[in-house]
């Protein structure tokens, strides 16, 4: 049960406090339905640090403050290529509430926001600690023990073309993924360099699909390269069964949905 | 978009009324848009108090032990409620109308049969400190095997789900292991077919999900009695129960409700009201039991699965010869209302079509799911779905439109349906002329000239000269008990008896039943004559009326007693 | 435990009361202050039923700790109507029947609002969008995106 709330005027601040009895709130999207279902930490840390709310550009990327929203992340002028990843994630409501620093924190099903960054390469930089941002991957696998973030920093795509989301859900406008899968293929004379296909959904993190990558690299990205990549779309992911969809299914129609992404990145 | 085609059955309605077919204002919308309508948590209490379940984390296991001590010593925990707090603690919903045998708990003590099932309650200051408190009542289960299939079930040797009903099924009428229809003769119209049909359906139990989680709030009021603000679709209905599992007479609750967050059948079960008012008398303070939206999809009663096997025996030109059912509802662990949804649903066989052989057992049956309950439509949309996926299957057999098919077996007036009732104000074939001009689909000539006025009765409109009974899965021994019964005060309660299963009917036990009963104990195989159904009803014998008094009653209100 | 006092502008007026820790919005505005308007259906951000604007952005009461709206600015359904008039989007959802039970009603309202005063002339796909976050089991949505419609014309010949 909770004991206390406790609101720190810095983000150092609130790194300090944190320990094995606390839990970091930030939009509270995620924390305060843990809370609400009796959650065993017994304090809750938040902070006020008005860096956290900052988006600036930053050499050709865009640093975004971990509590940033997702209505933020949906209306800056220079995130157009995430917009349509953030106006997919929940309601208006959580919109105005989830934040992009939680997003790399939410457990299956959630996670749409990360599984964007991740394929465009995105870097962490954790509250307290100076040094170069860790890559988001290594975050997203560390998930437990990182500390607090204080943004992310992502490469923004040379073309607005290089980069597509697309997102499975029962219901529409607003449902949770049944998958979720972001490509970012930087394109040479053509033929695409350095390819990054990920998964949501599809596994207890958002997964990089390898297999997809190395079917899609030094390709152009015609009908028969499509076609492959989409026979491979599963390999290494570990797609969970739930509430909303079997493993079976998710297995079956990941290829589908990867398909029709790349097909509409080829056309645009 | 709602179209009004009035050119059909003009000269059968009086179109000069007041409100009918006239926009009017709901009197309960004002209160709706300004956020004052009055839902059951929309009542303020000081000192209110918060009651939270313990629940089984198994799908069927024995309570060897509850220790509730260290829960009852956590942070603002008032008091601990188990099984043995309950007055009655044994109940069945339909018990009120004399249907049924006692047979759930309202705290679950000897045994659970569902996950989720509640074996403790906890009252405290808050609601999180119920929820903590939860997590501290200790449970000694022994865990037993558990069957999630209905037809598993109801094989020999299964785990026994519900022990007032050890064959894993409901004893319908006190006489058989499900309910019945004999119409005609099916196997006879089976072999003069020209097409054999079969086919079977599974629906997947459905959560109504209202918005507003079902609860109740109970505080003591003034003159020794209790005021319930409670969620409840059925006012008077949680009203009886509750004053039967508290003992307690009726008019010491004050029970307020009406203003329902979304019910859709949900909100019948009357669980909560029991229990919010035994916090209150045992703790003197008001008490609130709502369960959270976790609680209302995994223990709230769905509308149950249903698993249907149907046969058509179909003539070359498409007329359906006869129609034989297999059914099976999957009730979960307790009967609550699937009992009722199968009177209900083999009232509605064959669906809205005239075939003169008829034929459905149905099985109300005992699995370690949540149990089920009402909604919208229960006991018809399930069985509905299966019919008319079977009709397109028959029409794929003889190569006809589906809709052709449906017109030329549907219903007209004066035709006699299957539960022997004239069929009046069909409306099938003019509602399937009318889809099949918008979906732009056409019809048969004869289909376009076909009127649910017209070409019904006569031949059609006659009983069949036979009809074949049997005396499968009859059962002896039983005694339903009766609660509400008007003779005697109390009431007498259920005899618990050692259910024989299949046993054939002795001589003594057929003549006791009823003469109304469609299928006669004891005449298995003989010819009932037509004009039986003619005849003018009679007064039941006065001990055999008196010994069946309740499910008498009920059976009227559902249609089988003849009139 | 010690509870935090909280100050705040509810539909206008300056209210206080004490929030437990941990204690989410909704609970602090129906037990702590009496407005029984947003109503609890999930306790997860699923439903929308307990929708309030907070500095007039929508927010999940159930979601928002309540201590976070110290100093800030809550309207819900209960403060929609002024001097005993009804808002207009109220008599559009009693015009279209918009309200079946009324649960979703307040949350529909606060999610209606906000759209209407950032888009005043919406399209039918914005009010959808708008409406995305908040479920109704009863009406089946089309009477509730009619009524919004039929405010925001209203609002446009005035």
């Amino acid at each position: 049960m909770i004991q206390s709330v406790e609101t720190h005027p810095t983000l150092a601040e609130a790194q300090r406090a944190m320990g094995s009895d606390a839990i970091f709130m930030a939009g509270g999207t995620l924390v305060m339905r843990d809370v609400n279902a009796g959650v065993p930490a017994r304090r809750i840390v938040r902070s006020t640090d008005p860096v956290l709310a900052h988006i600036r550009l930053s050499g050709d990327g865009v640093a975004i403050g971990a509590g940033v929203t997702m209505a933020m992340v949906a209306a800056h002028r220079d995130l157009t290529f995430l917009a349509p990843v953030a106006r997919a994630i929940g309601g208006p409501q959580i919109r105005n509430m989830a934040t992009v620093g939680g997003n790399l924190f939410a457990p299956h099903p959630y996670g749409d926001l990360a599984v964007a960054l991740l394929a465009l390469g995105a870097r962490v930089a954790l509250a307290g600690q100076s040094g170069a941002a860790r890559p988001l991957a290594d975050v997203v696998r560390d998930r437990g023990r990182v500390g607090l973030v204080a943004s992310v920093q992502v490469p923004r795509p040379q073309a607005p073309a290089d980069f597509g989301f697309l997102k499975a859900s029962r219901i529409k406008p607003k449902g949770v993924s049944v998958l979720s899968v972001a490509a970012h293929l930087p394109r040479q004379g053509g033929r695409i360099r350095g390819a990054r296909v990920v998964f949501g959904a599809m596994g207890p993190t958002p997964l990089q699909a390898i297999a997809v990558e190395r079917v899609l690299d030094g390709q152009n990205l015609d009908a028969a390269t499509i076609a492959r990549a989409a026979q491979v779309a599963v390999d290494g992911l570990d797609p969970p069964t739930d509430a909303l969809a079997t493993a079976w299914y998710r297995r079956e129609v990941a290829g589908v949905h990867l398909k029709r992404l790349l097909e509409r990145m080829a056309r645009s | 978009m709602i179209e009004f085609r009035k050119e059909f059955f003009a000269d059968e309605r009086d179109d000069n009324l007041n409100e009918i077919g006239k926009p009017t204002r709901r009197q309960d919308i004002l209160g709706h848009v300004t956020g004052r309508s009055p839902f059951f948590d929309d009542h303020l209490f000081d000192g209110l108090l918060h009651i939270r379940c313990v629940r089984s984390p198994h799908h069927h296991a024995r309570i060897r032990r509850i220790d509730t001590a260290e829960a009852q010593a956590m942070p603002g925990v008032v008091r601990v409620l188990t099984g043995r707090d309950v007055p009655r603690n044994l109940n069945t919903l339909l018990s009120l109308l004399d249907f049924g045998i006692d047979d759930e708990p309202l705290l679950a003590d000897s045994k659970v049969a569902y996950k989720g099932e509640p074996v403790a309650a906890i009252i405290a200051e808050t609601e999180a400190q119920a929820r903590a408190a939860v997590t501290k009542v200790r449970v000694d289960w022994e865990v037993r095997p558990h069957v999630l299939d209905v037809e598993e079930a109801i094989r020999p040797g299964a785990p026994v789900v519900c022990e007032v009903y050890k064959t894993n099924k409901f004893i319908y009428h006190g006489k058989y292991d499900h309910q019945k229809m004999r119409y005609g003769d099916v196997e006879a119209a089976f072999a003069r077919a020209d097409h054999i049909v079969e086919g079977r359906y599974q629906m997947s139990p459905i959560e109504q999900a209202p918005i507003e989680t079902c609860g109740a709030i109970a505080a003591p009021e003034t003159n020794d009695r209790y005021v319930c603000y409670t969620s409840t679709q059925a006012l008077f209905f949680s009203l009886g129960t509750a004053a039967k599992v508290l003992t307690t007479p009726s008019n010491r609750f004050h029970f307020i409700g009406g203003t329902v967050g979304g019910g859709f059948g949900g909100k019948v079960d009357s669980v909560h009201e029991p229990i919010a008012i035994l916090g209150a008398m045992l703790t003197g303070r008001p008490c609130k039991f709502a369960w959270d939206r976790e609680e209302e999809m995994q223990v709230g009663a769905p509308r149950g699965a249903e698993r249907w096997y149907i046969k058509d025996g179909v003539a070359r030109d498409g007329r359906i010869l006869a129609r034989k059912f297999t059914g099976y509802f999957d009730s979960g662990a307790y009967t609550r209302l699937s009992s009722y949804a199968i009177i209900k649903s083999v009232g509605h066989l064959p669906g809205p079509y005239t075939i003169p052989n008829v034929h459905a057992d149905v099985y109300c049956v005992y699995t370690n799911r949540t149990p089920a309950t009402a909604m919208r439509g229960f006991g018809i949309t399930g069985v509905d779905f299966a019919i008319e996926a079977h009709m397109d299957k028959v029409a794929e057999a003889v190569a006809m439109n589906p809709i052709d098919l449906r017109i030329l077996n549907a219903y007209r007036d004066g035709d006699m349906k299957a539960h022997r009732r004239e069929a009046k104000n069909c409306a099938l074939i003019e509602c399937c002329q009318v889809v099949a001009d918008k979906a732009g689909i056409a019809l048969q000539a004869a289909s376009r000239a076909a009127s649910s006025l017209r070409d019904g009765g006569g031949e059609r409109g006659r009983l069949p000269a036979h009809t074949a009974l049997d005396q499968h899965g009859v059962v002896t021994g039983i005694d339903t008990g009766g609660y509400a019964r008007k003779t005697g005060a109390q009431g007498r309660p259920a005899r618990h008896i050692e259910m024989p299963g299949y046993t054939m009917p002795t001589a003594a036990s057929a003549g006791r039943a009823p003469a109304q009963s469609p299928a006669r104990p004891g005449a298995a195989s003989t010819a009932a004559s037509p004009s039986t159904a003619t005849e003018p009803p009679r007064p039941a014998p006065a001990d055999g009326g008196n010994r069946r008094q309740g499910a008498m009653r009920f059976s009227a209100i559902s249609g089988l007693r003849r009139r | 435990m010690a509870k935090t006092p909280v100050v705040f502008v509810l539909n206008g007026s300056e209210r206080a009361a004490f929030a437990a820790p941990g204690q989410n919005l909704l609970e602090l505005l129906r037990r702590g202050v009496g407005d029984l308007s947003p109503k609890y259906g999930c306790g997860q951000g699923t439903c929308g039923a307990c929708t309030v604007a907070i500095d007039g952005e929508t927010h999940l009461a159930c979601l928002t700790l309540a201590e976070s709206v110290a100093g800030r600015r809550v309207d819900t359904a209960a403060g929609l109507a002024s001097g005993g008039q009804l808002h207009p989007l109220q008599d559009a959802f009693m015009q279209t029947f918009a309200a079946q039970c009324g649960y979703c009603t307040p949350g529909m309202l606060i999610s209606a609002k906000a759209l209407l005063d950032r888009n005043p002339t919406p399209t039918r796909e914005d009010v959808v969008e708008a409406i995305s976050g908040n479920i109704c089991r009863c009406t089946g949505y089309e009477p509730i995106i009619e009524a919004i419609l039929v405010a925001a014309r209203g609002r446009e010949r005035a």
